[in-house]
């Protein structure tokens, strides 16, 4: 029961909707606002497109229009839907359950404010049952990178509880996920306390999009651009000045520097990359 | 020149923190990034440029010998068993280098040197070492030795 009802609705008898349909447009006006700020501020732009003209103008071959399609669908399905950048596969599992789980989280969240608003317009059991397991999932995500993943934690041995600036972005959307599934838990048992909770829970999600300019929360759109930037220069033969000859090309199996390889199979098996590293 | 890490393309995955024999790559306690620690202390040894997976450390050459402009990278790709290097030059130029790093796939060609049966009485007293001669390649029939080999110490040269 308590999953499948809308936590929305029932503070609606205190909390006007309209009250909450505002705070969610402003919340993206802010996130939106963050996000030009930084750009403008960091010069990440001006950047990236003046890379864009060096690399373009250096690359050994132009690339067409559907190319660079196939490249940003490229991007879009192996780095971004897939986190594909990590190396670190417990790094990437947790990156993709706190990333689908605030999609789903956000999204729901979102859906459940507009659509159904009131008691009286009831939303579908699935919704508020999405809203939970966003939530759940970025919470199993987030801490378990919070706690055990970090590399300050994993590498240098400090303490979980030691917080710095970098950590805005992480600890914001695990309070807000936590404390709002605690706050439902205790609205759907009628636990007293938890008015408390959710005024802890609209604080956590106001410094998570409101503290755009400061945390680490716009890598979600710079992060995507520059899988694509780098993916581009891979195609166009600059590719960073990163050497683009490799074994699987049959007339460098026959550079004489590769006689050694030339019965050697094609997968060697991984190199010091068999263990995972310690940091130490 | 000392290495220096692209700090948007690290993700701070460590493999040049446990790869550094100098332990001065480590991460940054705000950024969660690699970085030098001690530039003063790198010998560009170019372990940590090798091993990095996101190829997101880089060595400046030294200003006389490679001007503002070059660029020397290195892609190690162990699952081919070759290491690579673009070497571009101020003027245009650019040379390609490709060779193997191993000839035998990796961890095949381990020495279990617990197996190896301790030396005998007779070998501990000898002058060779372990796997004398057959490491050094000098028991091709027999022995070789400088009066084998028609040859002698010339005084005033050697010794």
């Amino acid at each position: 029961m308590m999953f499948t009802s809308n936590p929305f609705a029932e503070i609606s008898a205190s909390i006007p909707p309209a009250v909450m349909q505002a705070y969610v447009v402003l919340m993206i006006v802010l996130v939106a606002a963050g996000t030009l700020f930084d750009v403008v501020h960091k010069g990440s732009a001006k950047y990236f497109f003046e890379n864009w003209r060096k690399s373009r103008d250096k690359g050994s071959r132009q690339l067409g229009g559907g190319e660079l399609l196939s490249i940003a669908v490229k991007t879009g399905v192996v780095d971004v839907l897939t986190s594909g950048e990590f190396c670190n596969m417990r790094r990437r599992i947790a990156h993709l359950l706190g990333m689908y789980g605030f999609v789903i989280y956000v999204v729901t969240t979102a859906i459940l404010i507009f659509a159904y608003p009131t008691p009286a317009t009831p939303a579908p059991g699935i919704l508020p049952l999405l809203w939970w397991i966003g939530g759940l999932m970025v919470c199993v995500g987030g801490y378990w990178f919070w706690f055990f993943i970090r590399v300050d934690v994993a590498a240098e041995g400090h303490s979980p509880l030691r917080l710095m600036r970098a950590d805005l972005f992480v600890l914001s959307l695990l309070a807000s996920a936590t404390l709002g599934l605690v706050w439902a838990f205790l609205q759907s048992r009628g636990t007293s306390g938890a008015g408390v909770f959710f005024g802890l829970y609209i604080l956590a999600t106001t410094v998570l999009f409101a503290g755009v300019p400061w945390s680490k929360f716009a890598h979600m759109f710079f992060k995507p651009a520059a899988a694509f930037e780098k993916r581009v220069s891979e195609a166009n033969g600059t590719a960073e000045n990163l050497p683009t000859q490799t074994r699987d090309d049959p007339a460098q199996r026959q550079r004489h520097s590769m006689e050694l390889l030339r019965d050697a199979p094609m997968d060697m098996g991984l190199g010091i990359k068999r263990e995972a590293p310690r940091h130490y | 020149m000392p290495t220096f890490v692209y700090m948007t393309r690290c993700d701070g995955c460590g493999h040049c923190v446990d790869i550094c024999p100098s332990d001065i790559m480590h991460i940054d306690k705000t950024y969660r990034r690699a970085y030098n620690i001690e530039p003063n202390m790198c010998w560009e040894c170019y372990s940590c440029v090798k091993a990095c997976p996101q190829h997101a450390i880089d060595v400046r050459g030294y200003a006389d010998f490679a001007p503002l402009g070059h660029s020397v990278r290195v892609h190690r790709d162990e699952q081919k068993g070759t290491i690579a290097w673009r070497i571009k030059f101020r003027n245009g130029t650019e040379k390609n280098f490709l060779s193997p790093i191993t000839t035998k796939p990796w961890g095949t060609a381990i020495p279990k040197l617990a197996d190896v049966p301790g030396p005998s009485k007779e070998m501990r007293d000898g002058h060779l070492l372990y796997n004398e001669p057959r490491y050094i390649r000098m028991d091709d029939g027999d022995l070789h030795t400088l009066a084998s080999a028609g040859l002698k110490l010339k005084k005033g040269v050697y010794y």
